[in-house]
């Protein structure tokens, strides 16, 4: 049996997605990195402005876009597939990559006529290598290929770890680098199998010939485990806090919000599109078991932090581990399947205004860091007077967090809570209260030492205020989704027959 | 046992003495070379699966030797990110391990400044 794919109007647009980032690398590669601050903008919103584009194609049509490379049939040739949550992935990219640019712009600027600098080459370049592997991660149609792109990813994510160059941080990159190698070799070892047993890697093929055998589950096993290595799923979290609280801050807040996301996406097309067959309510009950440990023990870390940066990166690990309590909440059994499309929508929105608020929260970090040269959490006093932008930035990415209404963390929080409570699976959603409760903890902290009196000597450096509203926006935007109605998108479910189905009854 | 055979075992070895390697020897650059280890392994394995594959009369299914490639660069290029890596930290730090508490209130800021 063959699925013929066909390219559909406006599938060019794919290719670009992944390649226009390329170009530019190649440009300022072959120019020299005088011509970054013109490259760069041009590049940054050339490739928003196709994001949006694919973004609006699909929203009109409700039709997946799709191109097939050298018109080259799978399994022999590669296609590329923009879902909706391909496409609401690579829109949240764009825009969290954008504001992290803007961020970091004086940071990392390169006038034309002073001599070449190194930190701001390689800057830019891991921020467009990062973009353009994350458009193939959410883009490819085939395991191998996602393979690739998840490498280029970790590629272009481990020098932005210790792009700042201390020990602290070359230990931390190269920690991340031996976690996600070995995620890697355990993915491509359950790929060899899966083209052993099946013959294929495309994905929509997989999913007509997998079927529910001792292969395919120590396939998918290992996949999973390469993947919760990348994705820093407790316990395989340890190189996530050392490494993201090491980076500079649009650095910290791009790992943070979109790369170890990547790796979750790819978790649930393995599980969801490439290997349906596979979706054993035990197994999935043990991906929850994990993302409840990470909810309870990120939190509880996150809690006894006495660095900021570190704190932020704990509250990630915590964070992440409600991405998993979709697997078991979205079941197509007769029962629950009336919730599934509730559970869903509630994980991808987690996802989203995680991705906002921390993304906002390591760039306001990254501002009280520059302006008071201090880290640690008690000498935040008087961050309130002198910061107050910034500090209200802390509290709006906060409430979504601990998942307070309005914001994007609520609205996702309740959805997900609302179908464990109507599945009958009690314990996650105790984990998901009981993981909120910590969180409020950790943040209200953090604010309580923030509004406190300032400390003797402490100096308040001005930063600038088009940094802080950077920041602001994230925030914003990740209260905003909460604005969203209490139910499931539709938007989300494009390319995915059985869940839309299942929502109608 | 034939030659396939043989060839699974030997790369299915080298995937576990890589494994094992790499959970339980502290130095990051035995660590690294664990890491080659198992990726040896893993791509002797889709050697066998291209040989295994041969089964319909042809001499050997192309895929996963083209699968292959991709593979040992990527790992290639892994490992010199790693040992470049490896060398700044020796640079920086005259040490070359990987030992950090960051729980420990007592240790500097990410950074590595004040």
């Amino acid at each position: 049996m063959t699925v013929v794919v066909a390219t559909t109007a406006g599938g060019f647009l794919l290719v670009l997605a992944i390649i226009l980032p390329v170009t530019a690398i190649l440009l300022i590669m072959a120019l020299g990195g005088r011509w970054l601050a013109r490259i760069v903008p041009v590049a940054l919103f050339a490739n928003l402005c196709v994001s949006a584009a694919v973004a609006w194609l699909v929203a009109r049509t409700g039709e997946p876009l799709a191109y097939v490379v050298g018109n080259w049939q799978p399994p022999l040739g590669i296609a590329l597939r923009a879902d909706g949550i391909s496409v609401a992935m690579m829109v949240m990219t764009a825009v969290i990559i954008c504001a992290a640019a803007i961020f970091a712009w004086s940071e990392y600027s390169q006038r034309h006529d002073e001599p070449e600098a190194r930190a701001p080459f390689v800057f830019w370049c891991l921020i467009l290598a990062i973009w353009s592997a994350l458009n193939a991660l959410y883009l490819g149609a085939d395991l191998f290929n996602l393979y690739v792109a998840l490498e280029l990813v970790t590629f272009a994510a481990v020098p932005m770890v210790c792009l700042k160059g201390g020990a602290t941080t070359l230990k931390a990159a190269l920690r991340y680098l031996l976690f996600a190698v070995l995620g890697s070799m355990l993915y491509l070892l359950g790929t060899v199998m899966i083209y052993g047993a099946y013959g294929s890697l495309d994905i929509s093929m997989l999913a007509g010939r997998v079927r529910a055998e001792p292969v395919a589950w120590i396939a998918a096993s290992l996949m999973t485990m390469g993947l919760l290595a990348k994705t820093a799923l407790f316990p395989l979290h340890l190189w996530l806090p050392p490494a993201h609280a090491g980076a500079p801050a649009a650095g910290s807040a791009v790992l943070s919000a979109l790369v170890v996301k990547g790796s979750f996406f790819l978790v649930v097309r393995l599980w969801f599109d490439a290997m349906p067959a596979l979706r054993d309510p035990a197994a999935m009950q043990i991906l929850a078991a994990m993302g409840a440990m990470a909810v309870l023990a990120g939190s509880v870390m996150a809690l006894r932090q006495q660095q900021l940066k570190l704190l932020i990166a704990y509250s990630t690990v915590a964070q992440i581990g409600y991405l998993f309590f979709m697997f078991p909440l979205v079941s197509l059994a007769a029962p629950q399947a009336m919730w599934a499309g509730q559970a869903w929508t509630g994980g991808w929105l987690q996802l989203f205004a995680h991705a906002f608020a921390k993304a906002g929260m390591f760039m306001a970090a990254g501002l009280i860091a520059d302006a008071t040269g201090r880290h640690r959490i008690a000498d935040l006093g008087g961050t309130a007077q002198r910061m107050p932008l910034t500090t209200l930035t802390f509290a709006l990415a906060g409430l979504s967090l601990i998942g307070i209404p309005p914001s994007g963390g609520f609205s996702a929080k309740w959805m997900l809570l609302v179908a464990a409570t109507q599945e009958g699976q009690w314990l996650w959603a105790l984990v998901m209260v009981a993981g909120g409760l910590i969180a409020a903890g950790y943040i209200f902290m953090v604010i309580g030492k923030m509004l406190a009196d300032p400390l003797a000597g402490s100096d308040f450096k001005p930063v600038a205020r088009y940094r802080e509203i950077v920041a602001f926006s994230l925030a914003v935007v990740a209260v905003l989704l909460g604005l969203l109605p209490l139910e499931p998108l539709e938007f989300l479910q494009i390319g995915r027959p059985a869940l839309a189905i299942a929502e109608l009854q | 046992m034939n030659a396939i055979t043989i060839y699974w075992i030997c790369g299915s070895g080298l995937v576990g003495f890589g494994l094992y390697g790499l959970i339980v020897n502290p130095q990051p650059l035995a660590k690294i070379l664990a890491l080659n280890l198992l990726g040896s392994g893993v791509f002797l394995l889709f050697g066998v699966i291209a040989r295994r594959g041969a089964g319909a009369g042809l001499g050997g299914d192309p895929v996963p030797q083209a699968l292959v490639i991709t593979g040992i660069v990527v790992a290639f290029s892994a490992t010199a990110i790693a040992v470049a890596l490896l060398l700044r930290l020796f640079e920086v730090s005259g040490e070359a391990n990987l030992e950090t508490d960051d729980t420990d209130p007592g240790v500097p800021p990410p950074d590595g400044k004040s």
